[in-house]
C-alpha cells in the first residue's frame, strides 16, 4: 500500500471555515522566543498566538524547528541539558518559563503526543490510569474506573478495548495505540494537546481516524499538531504556521495560507518545489 | 581482489572504470542480460557467498572449540570427582561393652561422650583377623579404619543408646589408603602390596574383608556435612559452602543497593559536568582493578585500622562488595541507558516527576538488566580466591561457621588447599569440591534467571 495516497477524506469538517475568534485572548502567545542546542540556534524570534478550541498545525521541512518549538509549550526541552530556550510563552497569561511555575503542573495542562506511539508496557487500563494516578485526580476506584471509560470512550478506542482492559498496551496495532496515547493524555484533562507528528507511523486507515478524533477533540481542547503532510494540515487544522530554518515564515487561517500564501517560501513550499 | 562490486557513477568515463566493468558496460549486440548477469558477475557473486561461509565456518569452528573445551572440562571433572560422593565402609561386628563405651553407667550423652569408641572398633577388627599378631602386624591391620571412625560410631551411639551392651553388624569408615585401593586408584605391585601404601598383608585383609560382602561403597554423607580435615576420607564441603554463602550473602546485600543507587544516580540525576565525568572514568579503572589490591585494601583498613575479625565471611563480603561495585554499576547503567527513551517522554509528558519517572518505569524495565549484571558480578565473587588470601580465610578451619563473624574459608579457597594436599585421596575430593561449586554457580544463575523471567512477563 502507497501511504502517501491521502485518505479519501475521512471526514470534512463541520464547521468549513472556522470563526476566528481574534476577540478572545490566545490561549498560548509566544513572544520573541529562541531556541539553541549548545551552539545550534535551532529557533530564532519565534511569535505566534495559539487560540483556544481550534487546531493548529506546524508545517515546513524537516530540521525547521517546528517539534522543538512544539516542545517549549509543554517545556519537554528541559530534558535536553544543552538546550536554552529564551523569550516569553504565555498559557491562559502566566508564564511558562517563570521559574517558581511547577513544570509537573504545566505538563499536566498541556498534554503530548508523540510520533511513534508510546504506551507504557503496562495494561490498557494502567496505561489510562497513570496520569490520574500521579496527579491524585481520582480519589476512588470507581471514579478512576470512570476517567478510564471517558478518555478511551473521547479517544474512540472504547469498543474495541472495553472487554481486554488488562491486556498490555503494547499488544495493540499501531493505530490503536496511538489513540491509547491520545486517551492517555487525555486522562488528565489538559487544557491543550501538543502532537508531535502523530500519524507519521500509522496507515491511512489509522490515519484517517485520529484526524477524525482530532476534529471532535477541538471542541474541547487547544490541539497544535506538528505535521509533514500539507494535506493532514490543510484537512485538520484551522490555522497553519509555516517554518523553515528556524524562522516563523508565516501564519495564519489554514485557507489563506494554502490558497493565498503571502510569502514565497511559502509558496514553494506547499507547492513542492522544495521540502 | 580490490574489484568493486558496482561500478560507481562516474562521470569521467569508462576509462576510470575497471576494464572488466568497462566492456561489459558496452551497448553489445552479443550481449544479453544487463552486467548483473554475465559470467564476471556470477564470478563475483560466487566470491561474495565463498566469503560469507568461509565466516560462517568460523562462528561454527569457534562455538565448536568452545563446546568442545567445555566438555572436555566437565568430564574430566565428573570422570576424576564422581568417586568421592562414595566412600569405602567396613562391616565389624562390634560389641558395645557398656564398661568401655559408657563410663558412668546411665547412657547419657555426658557419659557416652567419654566413652571409648576406638577401642571397641580395634578390638571388633582384631576379633575379625586374629591372624595379625603382633605390634607391626596390628598397627597394620588397625591403618585399615579411619581415624574419624570412632567420632560417627559415637554419634550413632547417642541417638540410640539402645545399643549398648549388644554385639552388632556395625558399617565404620575405612581409612583412604584402603578407600583408593578399593576405587582401583593403587595399582597392584609385584610383592602384593598396592600403591606403596598397603603391604601384601593389608591387601589380604582387604580382599578378604570385599570376598565376604563386609567391604562396600556407601553414600559418602560426611562429605556434605563437615569441615575441612587432614585426613582425606573425612573431609566435607560443608564449612567452604556456609562460608561462601555468607560471604556472598554479605556482597549481594551490600553491592546490589549500593551499585544500583549509584547507577541511578549517576544515570539519570547526576549533572554531566568534569566530575561526573571522572567519576565515571573511575569506576571504570576500578572495574580493571586486580582482586588482590582489593583483598590488600581488605587487610589494611578493615582488619588493622578497623580491627575487624580475621577470616570472618563479613570481611570477606565486604571485600567482595567492593570488587563487585564497578562490575554492578557499570551492568546497571547500561540496562539503565538501555530503556527506549519513548517511555521517559510519555512518562515526563503526563505530568511525572524525575523520580516517579525512574521509579515507575525506567527502574521496571531496567531491572532484568541489572540482576543479570549483578549475577554476573556474584558469579565472580563466588569463584574469588585471591583477596580472601590476603584477610585470612585460607586458613585451615575444621569448623562450620555458624554466622558472619566466625572464622570460615570459602568454597574456591578450600579447592585450592586440598589441591595443594600431596594425599592420593585428595585428588577426589578436589574435583568434587569443584563439582559442588559448580552446582552452587549453576543454582545461583537458575535463581537469577527466574527473578529475570518474573520480572519480565510483569512488563
Amino acid at each position: 500500500m502507497d501511504s502517501n495516497i491521502a485518505p479519501s477524506q475521512p471526514s470534512v469538517p463541520t464547521v468549513v471555515s472556522p470563526p476566528m475568534l481574534q476577540n478572545e485572548p490566545p490561549a498560548i502567545a509566544a513572544r520573541t522566543v529562541n531556541v539553541f542546542y549548545g551552539e545550534k540556534h535551532a529557533l530564532k524570534d519565534v511569535t505566534i498566538d495559539i487560540y483556544r478550541r481550534q487546531v493548529t498545525a506546524f508545517i515546513g521541512p524537516s530540521g525547521c524547528g517546528k517539534s522543538t518549538f512544539l516542545r517549549c509549550f509543554n517545556r519537554m526541552n528541559d530534558i535536553i541539558e544543552t538546550c536554552r530556550v529564551t523569550g516569553r510563552i504565555t498559557l491562559d497569561g502566566g508564564d511558562i518559563y517563570d521559574p517558581r511555575l511547577d513544570v509537573v503542573q504545566l505538563r499536566a495542562r498541556v498534554g503530548m503526543v508523540f510520533q511513534k506511539p508510546n504506551p507504557f508496557p503496562k495494561s490498557i487500563y494502567d496505561n489510562i490510569a497513570y496520569g490520574p494516578r500521579i496527579h491524585g485526580l481520582t480519589t476512588s476506584r470507581k471514579e478512576l474506573d470512570n476517567v478510564v471509560e471517558q478518555s478511551l470512550r473521547r479517544a474512540a478506542l472504547w469498543d474495541e478495548v472495553k472487554d481486554r482492559l488488562s491486556e498490555p498496551g503494547t499488544a495493540l496495532s499501531g493505530g490503536q495505540q496511538q489513540r491509547l496515547c491520545i486517551a492517555r493524555a487525555i486522562a488528565v484533562s489538559p487544557d491543550v494537546i501538543l502532537m508531535d507528528e502523530p500519524c507519521s507511523a500509522l496507515d491511512p486507515i489509522a490515519t484517517a481516524k485520529i484526524e477524525e478524533l482530532m476534529d471532535e477533540l477541538r471542541q474541547d481542547y487547544t490541539i497544535i499538531i506538528v505535521t509533514h503532510s500539507m494535506q493532514q494540515a490543510a484537512r485538520v487544522s484551522q490555522r497553519t504556521a509555516f517554518f523553515h530554518l528556524g524562522e516563523l515564515v508565516e501564519v495564519g487561517p489554514t485557507e489563506e495560507i494554502f490558497t493565498r500564501p503571502q510569502d514565497k517560501r511559502t509558496q514553494d513550499y506547499i507547492t513542492g518545489r522544495f521540502g | 581482489m580490490m574489484q568493486p562490486l558496482h561500478a560507481p557513477p562516474n562521470e569521467a568515463g569508462v576509462s576510470a572504470l575497471p576494464r572488466r566493468v568497462a566492456e561489459s558496460m558496452m551497448p553489445t549486440e552479443e550481449r544479453i542480460g544487463s552486467r548483473h548477469t554475465d559470467a564476471a558477475a556470477e564470478a563475483r557473486l560466487r566470491a561474495r557467498y565463498a566469503a560469507q561461509r568461509r565466516f560462517k565456518a568460523y562462528g561454527v569452528l569457534a562455538i565448536g572449540v568452545a563446546i568442545g573445551a567445555l566438555l572436555w572440562l566437565l568430564i574430566t571433572l565428573l570422570s576424576n570427582g564422581v568417586t568421592a560422593f562414595v566412600q569405602t565402609n567396613l562391616r565389624l561386628a562390634i560389641t558395645f561393652d557398656p564398661a568401655v563405651v559408657d563410663p558412668q553407667g546411665n547412657q547419657s550423652p555426658e557419659s557416652l561422650a567419654q566413652g571409648d569408641f576406638g577401642r571397641v572398633i580395634r578390638d571388633a577388627l582384631r576379633q575379625r583377623f586374629p591372624d595379625a599378631q603382633g605390634r607391626v602386624a596390628v598397627r597394620n591391620l588397625l591403618a585399615l579404619l579411619s581415624s574419624g571412625a570412632e567420632f560417627e560410631l559415637r554419634d550413632r551411639v547417642i541417638a540410640d543408646p539402645s545399643m549398648i551392651g549388644t554385639t552388632q553388624p556395625v558399617w565404620v569408615l575405612a581409612s583412604s589408603d584402603v578407600d583408593m585401593f578399593r576405587k582401583g586408584f593403587f595399582e597392584k605391585a609385584a610383592d602384593g602390596g598396592a600403591g606403596g601404601r598397603l603391604n601384601a598383608q593389608q591387601v589380604a585383609w582387604i580382599e578378604e574383608l570385599a570376598a565376604s560382602g563386609d567391604l562396600a561403597l556407601q553414600w559418602n554423607r560426611l562429605f556434605f556435612k563437615a569441615g575441612d580435615s587432614r585426613d582425606p576420607e573425612l573431609v566435607g564441603v560443608l564449612g567452604g559452602v556456609l562460608g561462601s554463602f555468607f560471604t556472598l550473602f554479605v556482597c549481594l546485600v551490600l553491592a546490589f543497593p549500593f551499585g544500583v543507587a549509584a547507577a541511578i544516580y549517576l544515570e539519570e540525576f547526576a549533572p554531566k559536568n568534569r566530575f561526573t565525568d571522572i567519576i565515571e572514568v573511575n569506576i571504570n579503572n576500578l572495574a580493571a582493578v586486580p582482586s588482590i589490591i582489593f583483598g590488600l585494601l581488605g587487610l589494611a583498613v578493615f582488619l588493622n585500622f578497623f580491627g575487624m575479625p580475621r577470616s570472618a565471611p563479613l570481611v570477606g563480603g565486604i571485600v567482595l562488595a567492593l570488587m563487585s561495585l564497578p562490575t554492578i554499576i557499570i551492568a546497571s547503567r547500561a540496562a539503565l541507558r538501555a530503556v527506549p527513551p519513548s517511555i521517559r517522554e510519555a512518562a515526563y509528558g503526563l505530568g511525572a516527576s524525575k523520580m516517579q519517572v525512574v521509579l515507575h518505569h525506567v527502574l521496571p524495565l531496567g531491572l532484568p538488566g541489572m540482576l543479570t549484571g549483578s549475577i554476573i558480578a556474584m558469579a565472580q565473587a563466588l569463584g574469588e580466591t585471591a583477596p580472601l588470601l590476603m584477610i585470612g580465610m585460607v586458613a585451615f578451619i575444621v569448623d562450620i561457621p555458624q554466622g558472619l563473624t566466625s572464622s570460615a574459608t570459602a568454597l574456591p579457597v578450600q579447592i585450592f588447599m586440598w589441591a595443594d594436599n600431596p594425599e592420593r585421596g585428595f585428588v577426589e575430593k578436589t574435583s568434587a569440591a569443584i563439582i559442588v561449586l559448580l552446582a552452587f554457580l549453576l543454582t545461583m544463575n537458575a535463581i537469577a534467571i527466574f527473578l529475570r523471567k518474573k520480572f519480565e512477563r510483569r512488563w
